[in-house]
């Protein structure tokens, strides 16, 4: 079942993610895929996530297409002009890849090329629009195509950001630029996560609700200094300190969250970075199986 | 030398939805030079916004809109004018828009496109920097430049990048330029111009005839030809 019917039959979906290699052995993201393969409606491949360099997402999303498992291409603004992302976005639609998810992407200097000319051309709201009007069959220019693709179009927002009202502002623009779903940043606050979600009601768009494990309490304490948007509260990470067997708890904390959230919105999305093989219990855990809420 | 085009009249006139009165400021250093923000430049502003059944409080030409405290102590002097307009319209630069907008809580519009930077940008600018892009969207950015202020130069909004109130690229010192916007435009009131979504920017606005736009002959030798033309 593609993305798009899974949202349309009212499903509660499952994505997760898998990051492509730093060189050409992809023997080990494609057995990170397959352990979701049917566990998840849908699996997003990370577009040179934190501005580090790496095999790219639309060869990998292809490749995960060729197994027949369900990719979700995303695509960011940051290293290319709008040139090459209407080219990509063309491209991915002949490989089969009708999901994108588009971002403007983290800054140059986060990643291991810091040196690197940053090209933002675009922005999240125009790739949308633009991606919208390669389906009407014409591109930025105005010029008219041989053959329209059909995307399913997803973009992203972030609860925690404090103040969050820029974020909702922007994802209105989004909603109105043609995303159809939305992937949030890490939530590790299911009230905070409740007000978010009244206040964005009126946009009466498919929200999944981002889970990262917890590796560690150092590992949350890490993201409360650097990642914007994320806040791990003091009582997880006391917890996550607290557990002698870190595995188990961080399971544990996941399932939790999805349990205290997924009556919230409309889907869950989780990124593993690097624990994917954990996955298939997180989702026995938060008991989402078999799960379907309408 | 900043060389500058008057916005086509009908982009000034739609900033103006819904406010009545105004306070014009020019500028007497390059945007007199490029004749889009001199005295006659101003009072040809006047009268068209008194056509349109605009009311214009008063207007101040400064001599280096870029110098900030220069542009604060010559408006002080027409503090009551400049209190009794809705908004600004500022005819100059980029960085004079900013500047204004840096030293008064009202909303500025801008009259200018900034097209090319001549050489120095300004003489005493502070933070205010202009991209000269050739489509000034100061209006929509409560007179906060996106595309210098943000490091991604994003147009419609912030990314998910900052965290308290801090650019992911040099948190320690780097603000992020969307959050001065909403901010900005918070406290005046006009976060519905948060709200609309820009197109993309047209970035060969800056480029043409760039090689023939780097000295402030250029800007009256173009002015001279505009003349010539419009004889004939």
């Amino acid at each position: 079942m593609s993305l798009r019917e899974a949202f349309k039959k009212g499903k509660f979906v499952i994505t997760a993610e898998v990051g492509p290699p730093k060189g050409v052995d992809i023997g080990e993201m494609l057995d990170n895929a397959e352990l979701l393969r049917d566990k998840v409606d849908g699996i997003n491949v990370t577009d040179q996530q934190s501005s580090v360099m790496r095999l790219g997402s639309l060869a990998a999303c292809h490749l995960l297409k060729d197994r027949g498992i369900e990719p979700i291409f995303q695509v960011t603004c940051r290293d290319r002009n709008r040139i090459a992302l209407q080219s990509d976005l063309l491209s991915a639609y002949a490989l089969g890849i009708e999901n994108a998810l588009c971002l403007t992407g983290d800054y140059v200097s986060l990643g291991d090329h810091p040196e690197a000319k940053p090209v933002f051309d675009l922005d999240s709201v125009s790739l949308l629009q633009i991606a919208r009007g390669l389906e009407q069959g014409q591109d930025l220019a105005g010029k008219e195509l041989q053959g329209a693709p059909h995307f399913y179009l997803g973009a992203v927002v972030s609860p925690g950001a404090d103040p969050v009202e820029p974020q909702i502002l922007k994802m209105e623009k989004k909603v109105k630029a043609g995303a159809e779903f939305f992937q949030t940043q890490a939530v590790y606050e299911p009230k905070k996560f409740a007000e978010f979600m009244q206040q964005v009601k009126h946009l009466n768009v498919p929200i999944l609700v981002g889970i990262v494990l917890l590796r560690s309490a150092a590992m949350a304490r890490f993201m409360n200094k650097n990642v914007a948007g994320v806040y791990v509260p003091d009582s997880l990470i006391e917890e996550m300190d607290r557990a002698e067997k870190k595995v188990p708890k961080s399971v544990e904390i996941a399932a939790r969250l999805i349990n205290e959230m997924k009556g919230l919105c409309q889907g869950v999305h989780i990124m593993a970075i690097g624990w994917e093989r954990r996955v298939p219990a997180v989702l026995d855990a938060a008991g989402l199986r078999e799960y379907n809420v309408y | 030398m900043l060389v500058s085009e008057l916005k086509p009249w009908p982009e000034i006139l739609s900033y103006l939805d819904g406010e009545q009165s105004i306070f014009l400021v020019g500028c007497n250093g390059c945007a007199e030079a490029c004749q889009t923000g001199g005295e006659t430049q101003a009072l040809e502003m006047k009268q068209r916004l008194l056509e349109e059944g605009k009311t214009v409080t008063g207007y101040s030409i400064i001599d280096f809109i870029c110098d900030k405290a220069l542009v604060k102590l010559k408006l002080m002097a027409h503090e009551e004018e400049v209190m009794a307009a809705d908004s600004l319209i500022v005819m100059s630069c980029g960085i004079g828009v900013q500047a204004t907008s840096a030293v008064i809580d009202k909303i500025v519009h801008p009259a200018c496109n900034t097209i090319n930077l001549g050489g120095v940008q300004g003489k005493w600018r502070g933070s205010e920097r202009c991209r000269e892009c050739g489509d000034c969207l100061l209006d929509l950015t409560g007179g906060i430049c996106p595309l210098t202020a943000c490091t991604k130069g994003l147009i419609n909004g912030p990314c998910g990048g900052a965290k308290n109130g801090k650019c992911e690229f040099e948190p320690d010192i780097r603000d992020c330029g969307w959050h001065l916007i909403y901010e900005r435009l918070k406290s005046l009131g006009r976060l519905d111009k948060m709200s609309t979504i820009v197109s993309p920017k047209d970035w060969s606005k800056m480029q043409p005839p760039r090689h023939l736009r780097p000295t402030i002959m250029w800007a009256l030798e173009h002015e001279e030809e505009k003349k010539e033309v419009a004889a004939k």
